[in-house]
């Protein structure tokens, strides 16, 4: 049987993943998808502690339902987000999205 | 019936309301006037119409605003006043008399004297004592140490002769302003003033204690003030007032002095208790004096010596007197309110009031023995009587004749008082009251009437006829009449002599003109110059002539001054006033102006209400008298003193009952009848009325013909008296003069040196800390107070450069942050853990 750490070693690699995307990416799109790639690598650690650690309960795969429904929502704002962005300024990079700078 | 032992209390209150109500209303009237109606002054032009004679600066003036409603309603209130008080006062006199029988009030107060009877302190205000006085009531006024202070007002034999006395004069003075300011403009106020000095005068006569008796006593000196300068538009009459307030302060002072250390002394300022306690008058006469006392000076020598200064600035004695000549500047009923009724009396009433004192129990003027303050007076009052006679002689002002002899006849009472014959004091006192209030009146009447002559002689000049006599109010008649040409003849008018209606030299004749005032006049100044047998004057002045001869007899030397120097001041009072009747009244008119003098005529209300008041006066004038003849003077006395001398015998128990060696001291008996007193009196006055009736009556002076007294005196004698003896130059040179050089020198070394030096270092100071002040203002506050703003400022500049508003920076310091902590509380739980 496959141990835990390889589980959460693949789910610490994507959650870097998701991260390095959001920060470093230009475009708006891929910055939506690093958050969505955090989330999952979030899932992967619920679903595999439910597994090895308390297989009886359901909490966590009823907390990962929550995690894709938010997820689910904050793609939809986000995307929104970003067609308003394109609407206004013809350009979907936050770094150019500046207006709040001091 | 009212309680009479509180009827004292209300007697002086009624002449202080009409002052008050007049004065009040006076004050309403401005505010509406001012206030509601919207005027911008309170006065209007003079006009014509307030030419009253009296006072010819008036024109082209303003004046106050008097409806002539409200000069009726003064009047009438300030008579209610005047009639209150008479009526409560003679209701105390003669309630008196009545209770305790004319004449035989001595034999039920001695079965009293010594015992002190009062009843018990009760919780009321009030509590009633009679012990030698006949009502009083006094009250608690205010604490002081341990024992209270009270105030309180009696009625005993003495003050009910002024009880008498004063209101009936204030009632005829009243009534002569009536006609006499009848077109002053400030008739209201002269009402009002005048109520106030009767309320004074009424407030030191019923007053049981020293205090009170000195704050009536002030309250007089003021509104004498306030009445010699009622005109006070008139130089001259300002100037008359500042000196007597000034002249009688000094006095005054000196007097306070005296109450100050008689309190300090005694511990108490009520006269019964001081004077009816032989222990506190031994105590006081042996207690050395605080200043002078190793000489063998008592305390009680050094208070009378206080008390009398007092007494001779107010009675214009000899060195004080400079005031009472100036003082003729006020409107005549003020003279005769003054000088004879009330103020100038006054100083000689608190003397018989404290006889006591002055006299000591050591000192028995019938026995020779004179304390200092008595010999003092002895020697002041005589001296005062000759020397204010001899200026009486040269006058030429109808009032000023009447001045010296009123500072003469002071000097009379007061050189009584010197020799202990108070009660002739007491007596020539009040006969003096009122012959000299009427002959002040008389002689206002005169002025009056020529002042009505003078206006005569000016409209029948600006009508045409401009041959004589420009003078102040002809000038300004013929400008307001020829509006341009008015300058021409106001410069004219002052080439001529200001015609005086009250120089003597320019009357003559003028019993044809004013016969009720002639006949009213002629018995005051008989009765001044001590005309025998028929005068109030001759019967009070021989009474103290009596008393010095008696001494005389006994070999006292200060009687004998007093003796001589008295008899030759009466023959010079008769000579005067006799001179006075015959250049005023006699012969033919001197200038037109005493051929048109006259009061309009009987059916005038100014011709009566100045008039009638003479005629009651006259009758006391010549009548007062009979109430003190002596017993066993020849006919006389057996008419009028069948038992004794009613007065002397009142009089006398005004003071306690004391003996000491074999005699009383106190209650002496009247002096024995002698020939050789009756009889110069008869000749001084005989004398000095046939001389005056040889120079002034017989050969009446003609127009521009001299004084012939100046060749009888000599022009340097003569000059010297119409000057007064220089004694004002005298005193303009040692007092007056230096004060002002002392003034001048005080401004320009105290004041602009000191005062101002001190004023403008510590403006100087001030503006130097001000400066100062006003840097750390800008330097601290403002430092402080900028620096903040601005450091936020700059923090806040620093700041906002973190705010990139870039997201995804943001983002990189939140897990950076993350981080941070994340591995500090993993440090933190693993070095727990560890352990």
């Amino acid at each position: 049987m496959i141990p835990l750490w390889m589980y959460l070693v693949v789910s610490a690699a994507l959650f870097s993943i998701g991260t390095f995307g959001v920060l470093s990416r230009k475009n708006g799109v891929a910055v939506l998808m690093g958050i969505e790639l955090m989330l999952n690598a979030v899932n992967i650690n619920l679903v595999a502690f439910w597994r090895y650690r308390s297989p009886l309960d359901v909490d966590g795969v009823v907390f990962t339902a929550f995690v894709l429904v938010i997820a689910a929502a904050e793609a939809a704002v986000g995307l929104a987000i970003i067609i308003t962005l394109y609407r206004n300024r013809h350009s979907v990079t936050p770094e150019e999205a500046a207006t709040l700078k001091g | 019936m009212v309680d009479l032992n509180i009827l004292p209390w209300l007697v002086p209150i009624a002449p202080f309301s009409a002052f008050a109500i007049i004065s009040l209303i006076t004050l309403l009237l401005w505010f509406v006037r001012t206030g509601v109606l919207g005027q911008e002054e309170n006065t209007i032009p003079a006009t014509d119409h307030h030419y009253g004679g009296h006072h010819p600066d008036y024109n082209g003036m303003r004046v106050p605003y008097q409806p002539d409603w409200f000069r009726v309603f003064a009047i009438v209130v300030g008579l209610s006043g005047i009639v209150a008080a008479l009526l409560m006062s003679w209701t105390l006199v003669f309630s008196a008399l009545n209770e305790f029988g004319a004449g035989h009030f001595g034999e039920l107060h001695e079965e009293t004297a010594g015992e002190v009877h009062e009843e018990e302190h009760s919780d009321d205000a009030f509590f009633t004592f009679a012990e030698g006085s006949i009502y009083g009531s006094r009250v608690d006024w205010m604490d002081m140490g341990d024992t209270p202070l009270t105030v309180g007002v009696m009625v005993d034999p003495l003050n009910i002769t002024l009880l008498f006395m004063v209101p009936l004069a204030m009632l005829c003075i009243f009534v002569y302003s009536i006609g006499y300011m009848a077109h002053d403009p400030r008739q209201a106020k002269f009402f009002a003033l005048i109520s106030l000095f009767a309320a004074a005068m009424f407030t030191l006569t019923v007053s049981d204690n020293v205090l009170t008796m000195f704050v009536g006593w002030e309250v007089m000196g003021l509104c004498s003030y306030s009445l010699i300068g009622f005109w006070y538009e008139k130089k001259s009459a300002y100037k008359a007032a500042i000196k007597a307030f000034t002249v009688t302060r000094v006095a005054d002072v000196v007097m306070l002095i005296g109450i100050v250390y008689l309190y300090a002394v005694a511990g108490t300022l009520n006269f019964r208790e001081i004077l009816y306690n032989p222990e506190v008058i031994e105590m006081i006469g042996a207690t050395p004096a605080i200043i002078l006392g190793g000489w063998g000076i008592s305390a009680a020598s050094l208070i009378g010596i206080f008390l009398i200064t007092g007494t001779i600035g107010k009675a214009a004695q000899f060195p004080l007197h400079v005031w009472l000549p100036d003082a003729m500047e006020g409107p005549t009923p003020v003279s005769a309110m003054i000088h004879a009724a009330a103020m100038v009396s006054a100083g000689v009433y608190a003397v018989i009031r404290m006889y006591p004192l002055f006299s000591g129990l050591l000192g028995d003027p019938h026995g020779g023995i004179l304390t200092s303050p008595l010999m003092l007076m002895a020697i002041i009052g005589s001296f005062t009587a000759l020397f204010a006679a001899t200026m009486g002689v040269v006058q030429r002002d109808v009032k000023a004749v009447l001045a010296y002899s009123t500072i003469s006849q002071l000097g009379f009472m007061v050189a009584a008082l010197g020799i202990g014959a108070y009660i002739a004091a007491a007596f020539h006192l009040i006969t003096h009251a009122f012959f000299k209030a009427l002959l002040f009146m008389a002689s206002g009447s005169v002025i009056h009437a020529m002042e009505h002559g003078e206006h005569h002689v000016h409209e029948h000049n600006a009508h045409g006829h401009d041959d004589h006599h420009h003078d102040e109010q002809e000038a300004v008649d013929v400008s307001e009449e020829h509006g341009e040409h008015g300058d021409h003849h106001a410069d004219d008018h002052e080439a001529h002599p200001h015609f005086d209606p009250q120089d003597m030299f320019n009357m003559g004749g003028l019993r044809k003109n004013i016969p009720v005032t002639y006949y009213t006049f002629l018995a005051g100044g008989l009765s001044l110059a001590g005309f025998p047998l028929i005068t109030a004057g001759f019967w009070s002045k021989d009474e103290i002539l009596a008393e010095s001869w008696n001494g005389l007899l006994n070999g006292h030397g200060a009687h004998a001054l007093v003796f001589v120097m008295l008899a030759l001041a009466a023959f010079l009072t008769a000579f005067y006033t006799m001179r006075q009747i015959g250049l005023t009244f006699m012969g033919d008119h001197r200038t037109e102006e005493a051929e048109h003098a006259g009061l309009g005529g009987a059916g005038d209300i100014i011709s009566q209400t100045m008039q009638a008041p003479l005629i009651v006066l006259a009758f006391f004038a010549l009548f007062a008298g009979f109430i003190g003849v002596p017993t066993d003077f020849p006919i006389f006395g057996a008419i009028f003193s069948p038992e004794h001398n009613y007065f002397h015998h009142l009089v006398v128990y005004a003071l306690p009952y004391l003996e000491r060696n074999g005699h009383e001291i106190f209650h002496v008996d009247a002096p024995p009848f002698r020939m050789i007193p009756v009889l110069t009196s008869f000749v001084v006055a005989l004398g000095g009325l046939w001389v005056g009736y040889l120079l002034y009556w017989r050969k009446p002076l003609e127009k521009g013909q001299e004084d012939p007294i100046i060749g009888i005196l000599g022009k340097p004698i003569y000059n010297t008296l119409l000057n007064r003896y220089y004694l004002d130059d005298l005193y303009d040179m040692i007092f007056v003069r230096p004060s002002q050089w002392v003034s001048k020198k005080i401004i320009v070394l105290v004041d602009k040196g000191f005062i101002d030096g001190v004023l403008h270092a510590t403006a100087a100071i001030f503006t130097w800390i001000g400066d100062f002040i006003k840097v750390m203002n800008a330097w601290l506050i403002d430092g402080v107070g900028d620096g903040i703003p601005k450091g936020i400022w700059n923090f806040g500049g620093t700041l906002r450069k973190s705010q990139t508003g870039r997201i995804q920076q943001y983002l990189l310091i939140v897990l950076i942050a993350i981080l941070v902590i994340g591995i500090f509380f993993a440090v933190i739980s693993g070095a727990v853990f560890a352990q």
